[in-house]
């Protein structure tokens, strides 16, 4: 089973709120990194999440630093996916790269411990807590081999570079 | 042929004909990295399993996010960025070399026409000088790396047209900062600004690399202009090599055209917690300041510094004021002492920093005290960005920071307008 997880702030969460300086620099393991995840915001927030849930946010998840020790502490912290309004895009890219799924689509319908479901294939999230789906921007093609490969190094790996997927 | 910079620059470097919308793979001509990204890079890179890096002329790390070292951990990611330099045989800059967007610059790495990498986000910067350059991850800089290649998505495109002569006083920082409070801090998202009009034509180089600084501000994958003669000279003056000057055709296809006209501009500030939070000088002149800070990859160039030391020249800052002042680079320290700035910084009771990025990302020099309020000619304000949640950042001009310092709250600079 898979929650949502929500800030009280809804928009502009940055890289900052997400993985503060103090700490990316300080600490190298993810998973030590993890128990950081908006401590300027909510410090306890890291606590509530269990492996498999999601996170959901408003509009422009994601922005300012390029720091990419954002998705990796995010995706460390048992989340798998974010759902947000919209992505700033070095986030965006960043995410999938290290294997966290980003999903656009109406977040307003969606509140804190609501239980989800993700169903990609179909561009769907299902509120089972509310008995709703939502519809989502559907997830590129490219974004998507880099998830099923758990990341962008793993695909550059195998196919040794992106011809394919142009 | 209806294109714009964006898409030509990408078309140039991918080998086809690249459209808005459209996903390329291109060739990139410069990349780089932090020592906030370094770290990660490197994993990333000897993940992929590759022995060489794809051209040791065109990769560098440059040491400026918390340098000198703070702490143990800190030193031991310099240490990795020096190790992985010498096993590849890079070129770095370490520490007092100064803030990687100057530093890129400067040394003449890049030049008109460029597609350029940087893992910060900042790298937007060189836009100024006609360079497609946007920032990414660690692990996209490691792809560059290790294929002289990455992915892009072409960007559609915004045009802005700045109008009007800026008054005297007001900067382009306070030009930035009033579009990001129009168009929001989501308000490019993805796409590709081109910045045009008299205010910019009239503007210095340096004073053009503040406003394409601040592009990811508003979401932006880059902030860019066309080569003038002044870009020409400047990275003539600065880079060897071969400039391709690169302009939007006449009937470019933009999302969207926005005009401004900045003949009334007053000083503007960036209130906390947001950069899009911005306001006049004048709606915020009673808030109390602990700390001003002047540098950054925005604001530390040697016209910043000039445009400060005016202001501060002869006076003493207010009491209790801390006043930190950080050259971007080591050249515009050096510059900047045989100009005599720095003795009038010092002697006005400022403390100068190493060429670097200073407090900017709070893991050092300056972070703030529970409940202070800092001014900062840095691009961002977030909660806690200068090392504490619990402080206030607001953003402003040079010359707003330096006229600041002498009274210890928020003042329009437009007071010593004879001075500038």
């Amino acid at each position: 089973m898979a929650f949502a997880h929500r800030l009280t702030m809804k928009n502009d969460i940055n890289t900052d709120y997400i993985i503060s300086g103090r700490y990316k620099f300080k600490i190298q393991d993810p998973k030590e990194l993890a128990k950081y995840i908006f401590v300027d915001l909510e410090p306890d927030f890291y606590k509530k999440v269990k492996p498999g849930d999601v996170l959901v946010a408003g509009e422009n998840f994601g922005c300012g630093s390029s720091r990419e020790q954002a998705p990796v502490a995010l995706r460390a912290s048992g989340l798998t996916a974010v759902l947000a309004k919209s992505f700033a895009r070095i986030f965006y890219r960043n995410a999938f790269n290290v294997g966290l799924c980003l999903i656009e689509c109406e977040t307003n319908f969606v509140d804190d411990m609501d239980e989800i479901e993700l169903d990609i294939e179909n561009n769907l999230v299902k509120n089972i807590s509310k008995g709703v789906n939502i519809e989502i921007k559907p997830v590129p093609k490219i974004m998507r081999k880099f998830l099923e490969k758990g990341g962008i190094i793993e695909y550059f790996k195998e196919h040794g570079g992106f011809d394919e997927i142009v | 042929m209806r294109q714009t910079i964006a898409e030509k620059i990408l078309s140039e470097h991918s080998g086809r004909r690249a459209k808005a919308g459209d996903i390329v793979i291109s060739n990139i001509d410069f990349c780089f990295g932090q020592d906030g990204t370094s770290g990660m890079i490197i994993d990333s890179f000897k993940k992929m399993g590759i022995e060489k890096v794809f051209n040791t002329d065109r990769f560098t790390m440059i040491i400026d996010h918390s340098s000198p070292s703070p702490n143990i951990g800190v030193s031991a990611i310099h240490a990795k960025i020096r190790n992985f330099a010498k096993e590849q045989d890079l070129r770095i800059f370490d520490i007092g070399c100064g803030v990687c967007h100057q530093i890129v610059p400067e040394t003449g790495f890049v030049t008109c026409g460029d597609l350029v990498l940087g893992a910060d986000s900042h790298t937007c910067t060189y836009g100024a000088i006609n360079v497609l350059s946007t920032g990414v991850g660690s692990t996209d800089l490691a792809i560059a790396l290790a294929s002289g290649k990455n992915w892009f998505k072409v960007p559609e495109t915004i045009k802005m047209v700045l109008n009007g002569k800026l008054p005297k006083g007001v900067f382009s920082k306070d030009v930035v900062l009033k579009i990001i409070g129009d168009i929001g801090a989501d308000g490019a998202t993805y796409k590709s600004v081109e910045f045009y009009g008299p205010v910019i034509d009239s503007m210095s180089v340096e004073a053009r690399f503040t406003i394409s600084n601040m592009a990811v501000e508003m979401g932006a994958k880059c902030g860019l202009m066309k080569a003038d003669r002044k870009t020409m000279d400047w990275i003539k003056k600065h880079s060897s090599r071969e400039m391709k000057p690169t302009e939007a055709d006449e009937d470019a296809r933009y999302v969207k055209t926005l005009e401004y006209d900045f003949t009334d501009l007053e000083p503007q500030i960036a209130r906390p917690h947001t950069v899009d939070n911005v306001c006049s000088v004048e709606e915020v002149s009673d808030v109390k300041i602990d700390e001003v800070f002047i540098g950054t990859c925005t604001n530390g160039r040697l016209e910043d510094l000039e445009i400060a030391s005016k202001i501060l020249k002869g006076r003493k800052v207010a009491s209790g004021m801390k006043l930190l002042i950080t050259p971007a680079s080591r050249k515009i320290f050096l510059d900047a002492i045989k100009k005599g700035y720095i003795d009038i910084f010092v002697s006005a009771g400022a403390s100068v920093n190493n060429p670097g990025c200073g407090p900017c990302v709070g893991t050092h020099q300056g972070v703030l005290a529970d409940g202070e309020n800092a001014l900062s000619t840095a691009n961002r304000n977030f909660k806690g960005r200068m090392g504490n949640p619990n402080g206030n950042i607001y953003l402003g001009s040079p010359a707003t920071a330096a006229a600041t310092a002498l009274t210890g709250k928020i003042s329009d600079p437009r007071e010593y307008k004879r001075r500038l």
